[in-house]
């Protein structure tokens, strides 16, 4: 039973009677909307075969597979840098080394609370005015990877500040040092515990990616944006692109939930009990 | 210093379209946001599916592709908006399916008991969502929902992609005519972590004002 069902009872006739009633509403509701937005489409000529065939054939797809490749390659490298730069940022603000502490959380606040937009136009027109013209797959890792990098070090904090004391305790009363003990006792369990918000934080930086279509990189939405110039066929191309953005985004969270159910499987199996 | 306050009008005309972007677009946010949750939790199935199914769309598909489809692809089929409205429009279904995630986290810390007892008193659903269930969780939404408009002050920034000139937009102009760009930016920086602070001191204060005492 989940959560939700708690705020009804199971349904006597009437309440029965009653929730046809709503689902047949909503039913029609939702066809009048679908039926409307069709209609609207169709009579501006968008649900044409001819401008839909184009998606059905190789060269689109091979074309904008390239724009894919390459926000994976960015959201890949983004998830690299930002995860490693986020744990030494996490470790730093929980040391015990008091100017190490404030570092750390004062990239972590000001990182958090910038626009990825204007870290980026800092990147394009600020930083090339010092000498510093990165190349264009770095113009968008780097400003993606600064924000990216406080947002994992707040996940990765709060999932170490989540152990029980008594695991770190118990590491120091054996005789770890204080890296051992946050190396193989502490970390393990504190970074498979946020594995969730872990999995939500790459989702959003692959959605950020987006951003190469300020950028200029070849990625998907920027290639589509190329496309859609050549081949005037906006609506469909967008809608294309936002549905490959979908599908990764939905792939990449259910690869992850498998994952993890497949690890607290491992992890987690009863320890057989010893019979005296 | 000097290049800030040479340029201060065009600057200042940004922060606030920024600010009212962002005040309608919460709000509006807000609004739809209960409203997808209160369908999510719902007793008619198809109800729960199609907020199930709004929820994951959004949160799945970036914002800019949206304001970009918006924008540029939808006049196509007629539907042609001032370009700021239409900026503030896609901020809102985007902005609500966070919303609504938040929300529903709230209702998940709602005791199940809580919601027994409406139910044992004989409230209707809309009266132990309404009277219940849903006081409680707001309450417990404060923080999250306040992280979710503190993205808000963020992604109206993606507006200045598509051409809408709020602050990161003004910024960038005013640094490309100056060519000052560490003032320009750090003071448009600045003011995005004054934003920023500000809602997180309205949510704490939210948060305390009205915390029930148990």
């Amino acid at each position: 039973m989940s959560s939700s069902s708690v705020l009804f009872d199971e349904p006597g006739p009437r309440g029965k009677r009653r929730i046809r009633i709503a689902s047949i509403v909503t039913v029609v509701v939702l066809v009048a909307v679908v039926v409307l937005g069709l209609d609207q489409f169709a009579s501006h000529g968008q649900l044409d075969a001819e401008k839909w065939r184009p998606f059905g054939q190789w060269p689109i797809w091979s074309y904008l597979l390239v724009g894919l490749r390459g926000t994976l390659q960015a959201a890949a490298l983004v998830a690299v840098l930002g995860a490693a730069f986020g744990l030494v940022l996490a470790l730093g603000r929980l040391s015990p080394v008091r100017p190490l502490r404030w570092l750390a959380a004062t990239y972590i606040e000001i990182a958090r609370t910038l626009p990825v937009l204007l870290l980026i136009y800092v990147t394009l027109f600020a930083l090339p005015a010092y000498g510093l013209n990165l190349p264009l797959l770095w113009k968008l890792v780097l400003p993606l990877t600064v924000a990216n990098a406080a947002a994992f070090a707040e996940i990765f904090r709060a999932g170490i500040v989540s152990m029980p004391r008594g695991q770190n305790e118990a590491a120091l009363s054996l005789g770890m040092t204080r890296a051992q003990s946050m190396r193989l006792v502490v970390l393990p369990q504190a970074l498979r515990a946020v594995a969730p918000s872990v999995v939500s934080q790459l989702v959003s930086l692959l959605k950020d990616t987006s951003l190469g279509y300020i950028v200029a990189f070849t990625e998907l939405l920027y290639r589509a944006q190329v496309l859609a110039a050549y081949n005037h066929l906006l609506v469909q191309t967008y809608l294309v692109v936002t549905l490959i953005y979908l599908v990764c985004n939905l792939s990449l969270s259910g690869a992850a939930h498998r994952l993890q159910t497949f690890t607290r499987r491992r992890t987690a199996a009863p320890v057989p009990e010893k019979t005296p | 210093m000097n290049v800030l306050l040479d340029n201060l009008p065009a600057l200042l005309d940004g922060l606030w379209t920024t600010v009212w972007m962002t005040a309608v677009a919460g709000v509006g946010a807000l609004l739809l946001g209960v409203l997808v949750t209160a369908a999510r939790v719902s007793p008619v199935p198809i109800l729960r599916g199609l907020a199930f199914g709004y929820v994951q769309f959004f949160l799945n598909v970036p914002a800019l592709a949206l304001l970009v489809l918006f924008v540029f692809a939808l006049p196509d089929v007629g539907l042609l908006m001032p370009l700021t409205t239409t900026a503030v429009v896609v901020l809102i279904i985007y902005e609500a399916a966070y919303v609504a995630e938040a929300v529903r986290s709230g209702i998940n810390t709602v005791a199940m008991g809580q919601a027994e007892a409406a139910r044992a008193l004989g409230l209707t659903f809309f009266q132990s969502l309404r009277l219940v269930v849903l006081p409680q969780a707001l309450r417990a939404v404060v923080q999250p929902v306040g992280n979710v408009m503190i993205a808000l002050v963020m992604n109206t920034s993606l507006a200045a992609a598509i051409g809408v000139v709020e602050l990161t937009a003004s910024a960038n102009k005013v640094n490309l005519v100056q060519a000052q760009p560490i003032p320009i930016f750090v003071g448009a920086g600045l003011a995005y972590m004054a934003l920023a602070l500000v809602i997180g001191l309205s949510t704490g204060f939210v948060e305390r004002r009205v915390a029930i005492v148990r």
